[in-house]
């Protein structure tokens, strides 16, 4: 499988997930469009430890495996990231009673 | 066309599809529901991939914690009436036009790769596995580990200190 599918695949999800920040005005749609484009990354990150490693596996056995450490890491700091996240988007919705991203517009003022 | 490219379409199809239906439905649960679906594609990618660990943790935390999660915030806030219809329709079509263009750029500049030498062989190799990647994890990523753990620390009291009621 050409490592051309996986890109073309990965820059199609990454940018449904730009569209979906840009089109969307519900804070919580909003915030899944961007574990999307998190997910996007992951993928072409785990594609491309495939290929370095089908490169590199002669001259070193965990070659590779980095990228997949780093996935690791991505979900990591996401979960933390959904959690402090949605704590701000709970806070928001009990001061102001929406969630749309139209009323959250005060730093502009 | 083999078992693997198959898998591969099907796969690629089911999770741009319902990536778009994340986008477009006007329920957030139903937004939440699909994405769920999204994150199944993926990890059959990681399957196909013999990333296997990476497609278990994919499941587990993704579709299990972080959607939980999700659901629960829609659920308590009581927001799974559909959102009222965009005003300004200028304002989507500007957003679709900006990621079509986005899109046009990102893959005419990626797509020369050299596609006779960089392959990637599903089904192969064995660094996915949970005993490579713990070995890794636990001798060269070490330090990094230990600070993902102080990073849950401090995102989980800053949860708590947002969401308490002062």
């Amino acid at each position: 499988m050409p490592i051309n599918y996986y890109i073309v695949l990965a820059l199609c999800l990454f940018t449904i997930g730009v569209v979906g920040v840009l089109t969307r005005r519900n804070a919580i749609v909003v915030f899944m469009s961007v574990e999307l484009m998190l997910n996007s990354v992951n993928l072409l990150l785990v594609a491309f430890s495939k290929m370095h490693h089908a490169a590199k596996a002669a001259t070193m056995a965990s070659a590779g495996a980095d990228g997949q450490i780093f996935v690791f890491f991505v979900m990591a700091v996401a979960a933390a990231e959904v959690s402090v996240g949605l704590a701000i988007i709970v806070m928001l919705y009990r001061n102001i009673h929406t969630v749309d991203i139209n009323f959250l517009n005060r730093l502009k003022h | 066309m083999g078992i693997t490219q198959i898998l591969f379409w099907t796969l690629t199809v089911l999770v741009l599809f319902s990536a778009l239906m994340v986008i477009t439905s006007k329920n957030p649960v139903h937004s939440v529901l699909w994405l769920i679906v999204t994150f199944f594609g993926i990890s059959g990618h990681y399957v196909l991939l013999n990333a296997q660990f990476l497609a278990i943790v994919n499941i587990i935390v993704y579709a299990g914690a972080i959607m939980v999660l999700f659901l629960f915030v829609i659920m308590l806030m009581n927001l799974n009436k559909p959102s009222s219809p965009l005003k300004n329709k200028w304002i989507q079509i500007a957003g679709f036009v900006a990621g079509g263009c986005l899109l046009l750029v990102l893959v005419a500049a990626l797509r020369n790769t050299e596609i006779a030498k960089n392959t990637v062989e599903a089904g192969t190799g064995d660094i996915g596995l949970v005993a490579n990647l713990g070995r890794e994890l636990f001798s060269n990523f070490v330090v990094p580990f230990e600070i993902a753990s102080i990073l849950f620390l401090s995102a989980m009291v800053g949860a708590v200190v947002i969401g308490k009621k002062e």
